[in-house]
């Protein structure tokens, strides 16, 4: 019985939490690897581009409310996502026709295409900040809980409740079909072949015929769609706050990097791998060891490797620690 | 002469927008803004060492900023005697361990070859280190954090004066750098900047939650200055008399002896902050003064170069010989070394030492914005980019707010649009920025003023 109450403590406060987290971060760390491979350059404004897309999601849902649709027991927002995306659309390519476009046709080297992705980066969170301000907004509506801790408790007759949020399988399930949608898309479609041969050997690609210009579009459409779902999803489990997004940038380029940068399949579990071992670096395993060692053994401390306020610093080491031993990341593989 | 004109026009309108603040809004607030473009651009001109003269990508000014701030707080703090007593032997001892584990790991990497077998046995020496640091180190943190956490619960410092800590800072930020510069110097340039970035992240959330150290979220405040107290100047008889010899012609007009006084009483107590101002900008002049020297005089001499060889092509500089990785991690040190004087800087005038606000948008990526704009490889561009960006920075909000006012002066004083633009002014700034740095990437590649090499 404590066995089992072990494991469901475990599932409780790592599993869950870490899997729901971890999805959010892989849907931005996979474009941010993609514009890497295809456009060549550190995408600065991937957290501000999903604080737009959600922003406007969020305008999106409220303008809902008011007209009194909702989905009964699932947010309203995940009608409002598509609108979102829209519009975010709109805007990536308005400004990449605009900003990026010039420096491409160029040639110009990948470091000066990261400096304008840091003005673009101040423009998008000037724009966000003017519209919608600073302040923490919470957007989530409908059924809250499918699984409440009591619930779990009545229902197994076990110590630890296990409490599943529907944002948390809203987010899973979202992002599975985000992610089996692209990469199909990349591997079976003639677009999503001429994309990846694009990013393999940009020379060769033109060479035989791909159309640069709609390469690049398409990168941007799917940048756009996966930040404004990406940003939702974290925005209803947690809440939208625009500096929080910012911040999420170092996480997400953590895990494109850990990835392999380029790799879209790397990143997509390297959003895993960051949220996992942020998670169990910082938890306090002292309830778990209890459970499983004999009374005699119980530990005094908190068994904590970290405090929490080392989160960030936690996915951070880990990249560092990867940049040197495996620059190229942990999922080599096929660069796309 | 006609090479200078070009830097002697643009300082010189910077420097009467900062007088016209001077006249418009206060005199106060002209030299506060003044002070700040100074820090500014000695932040920007660490910066341009290294983006510069070398080409490196350093993300992290934010972390060697706060590490010059950390150092104010360590040099002129007041040693806390009891948080010493209770368990300032243990951190000794913890400095001690961690000293060891550096040495030992150096020792393993010279002795073995690389092998996974080595990795495997510095990843154990480190964990088994940081297993004993935590063991020895918990109870010592818990016992100094319990000392009068209102208003001590650190460490304190070595209660020296305050300008020391301008040097020590460099050391910090500078020694630091080295660390980072032998880990991540290899990169390329977009992961480096990346690496950075997320190092300083590391240094920041250290800052922040190490109390014992730090005082963390909480704060240090109360700082001692390098210049005197408005409230001793206010009383000091040479400085009335200053102000009243200043003042005569307005002093003259007042006839009433009663409102003379009184009037006098206000220009003392305006004066006195605009002195105390003044006494800033001249010691952060001394300062920008020198490095402008001694940064100038490294940019032409052999070794600047040698420097610009290795950043416009390393291989053929590698071929002649140079050393490049040297060259570089040498360079990483001394620009960051610069920032951290900056940082030591930033905390002096502020007088305060507040770890929460230390955010990459403003430590590091609008210096990043000065160092464009102003023009990458030459000094005086980087402190002109230091200057006007500063000044765009602050000047932003007002100027946003009257056109803000002009366009929607059609509007009733209470529309909720015209109610919600004037509530977001602060983040206008961002906008112009972004702006800013575009243009300036788009039509000026080069910045306001691009570098000059001198053909002998």
């Amino acid at each position: 019985m404590d066995f089992i109450n072990s494991i469901v403590l475990l599932l409780n406060y790592i599993f869950v939490p870490a899997l729901s987290y971890g999805s959010q971060l892989a849907l931005g760390a996979i474009f941010v690897s993609l514009i890497y491979g295809i456009l060549r350059f550190a995408y600065f404004t991937a957290g501000d581009l999903m604080s737009f897309g959600t922003m406007f999601t969020i305008l999106f849902t409220w303008y809902f409310q008011s007209l009194g649709i909702n989905l009964g027991v699932l947010p309203t927002a995940l009608l409002a996502i598509p609108f979102g995306v829209i519009i975010t659309i709109l805007y990536v390519l308005a400004k990449d026709k605009l900003v990026f476009s010039y420096y491409r046709t160029k040639k110009s080297p990948p470091v000066m295409l990261a400096m304008v992705s840091i003005g673009t980066m101040f423009v998008t969170q000037a724009i966000v900040r003017i519209v919608i301000g600073p302040f923490d907004r919470r957007f989530f509506d409908g059924e809250k809980f499918i699984l409440k801790a009591n619930e779990f408790k009545e229902m197994t007759g076990l110590n630890e409740g296990l409490t599943i949020k529907s944002t948390q399988v809203i987010t899973l399930l979202v992002t599975i079909i985000v992610v089996s949608i692209l990469f199909w898309f990349l591997n079976k479609t003639k677009t999503g072949k001429s994309m990846r041969a694009y990013s393999d050997n940009e020379d060769l690609a033109l060479l035989s015929g791909i159309d640069p210009k709609k390469v690049v579009m398409i990168t941007w459409v799917i940048a756009a769609i996966l930040a404004t779902i990406g940003g939702t999803l974290y925005g209803l489990d947690k809440s939208f706050k625009p500096f929080t997004y910012f911040n999420n940038m170092l996480p997400i380029f953590a895990a494109a990097i850990v990835g392999g940068i380029g790799n879209p399949f790397g990143a997509f579990l390297g959003g895993y791998v960051i949220a996992f071992s942020e998670i169990l670096i910082t938890y306090a395993y002292k309830k778990f060891f209890i459970y499983i060692l004999p009374e005699s053994l119980e530990p005094d401390g908190l068994l904590q490797l970290l405090s929490t306020d080392y989160k960030f610093a936690v996915s951070f080491s880990i990249l560092v620690i990867v940049l040197l031993f495996r620059p190229s990341g942990i999922f080599k593989g096929k660069i796309i | 002469m006609k090479q200078y004109s070009n830097i002697i026009s643009a300082y010189a309108i910077m420097l009467g927008l900062i007088i016209l603040v001077g006249f418009l809004q206060s005199w106060s607030m002209a030299l506060s803004i003044l002070c700040f473009c100074l820090i500014s651009a000695v932040m920007t001109m660490g910066a341009n060492i290294q983006w510069g003269y070398a080409g490196l990508i350093n993300f992290g000014i934010m972390g060697y900023t706060a590490l010059g701030g950390l150092a104010a707080v360590l040099v002129s703090v007041p040693p806390v005697k009891e948080a010493w007593q209770v368990g300032g032997l243990k951190i000794v001892i913890c400095a001690l361990i961690i000293t060891s584990i550096v040495f030992i790991v150096r020792f393993i990497l010279n002795k073995y070859k690389k092998s996974s077998n080595r990795n495997y046995i510095i990843a154990l020496v480190i964990i088994v280190g940081i297993i004993f640091i935590r063991l020895i180190s918990g109870p010592a943190i818990h016992l100094i954090e319990a000392v009068n956490p209102a208003t001590t619960g650190f460490l304190g410092g070595m209660g020296l004066p305050i300008l020391f800590s301008w040097i020590v800072g460099a050391f910090f930020a500078g020694a630091l750098a080295y660390v980072i510069g032998k880990i991540a110097l290899g990169l390329r340039a977009d992961y480096l900047a990346i690496a950075t970035l997320l190092i300083s992240e590391i240094v920041i959330a250290v800052i922040k939650h190490e109390d014992w150290l730090t005082r963390g979220v909480k704060n240090v405040i109360g700082l001692k200055r390098p210049v005197p107290y408005e409230i001793e100047l206010q009383t000091t008889q040479w400085f009335i008399n200053l102000v009243e010899k200043f003042n005569q012609g307005a002093l003259n007009l007042v006839i009433d002896l009663l409102e003379r006084e009184q009037l006098l009483k206000q220009l003392v107590i305006d004066g006195s902050t605009v002195f105390v101002k003044l006494c800033y900008a001249g010691l952060f002049s001394i300062v920008v003064i020198i490095l402008l020297i001694v940064t100038q005089k490294a940019l032409y001499s052999p070794w600047g170069r040698m420097m610009r060889a290795i950043r416009d092509n390393d291989e053929a500089a590698n071929a002649m010989g140079k050393n490049v990785v040297k060259q570089h991690l040498l360079i990483f040190v001394l620009g960051s070394a610069v920032v951290g004087i900056a940082g030591a800087m930033m905390v002096t005038y502020d007088g305060l030492f507040t770890p929460g606000s230390y955010r990459p948008m403003r430590y590091t990526f609008l210096i990043w914005v000065m160092v464009i704009v102003g023009g990458s490889g030459n000094n005086f561009g980087a402190i002109l980019g230091g200057f006007a960006v500063w000044f765009l920075w602050i000047e932003a909000a007002p100027a946003s707010l009257f056109l803000i006012n002009l366009f929607t002066s059609g509007l009733e004083e209470t529309n909720a649009l015209r109610l919600h633009l004037i509530n977001t002014i602060p983040y206008f700034r961002l906008l112009v920025m972004g702006i800013a740095l575009l243009l300036v990437m788009r039509y000026r590649p080069k910045g306001i003023l691009p570098e000059k090499i001198k053909h002998i």
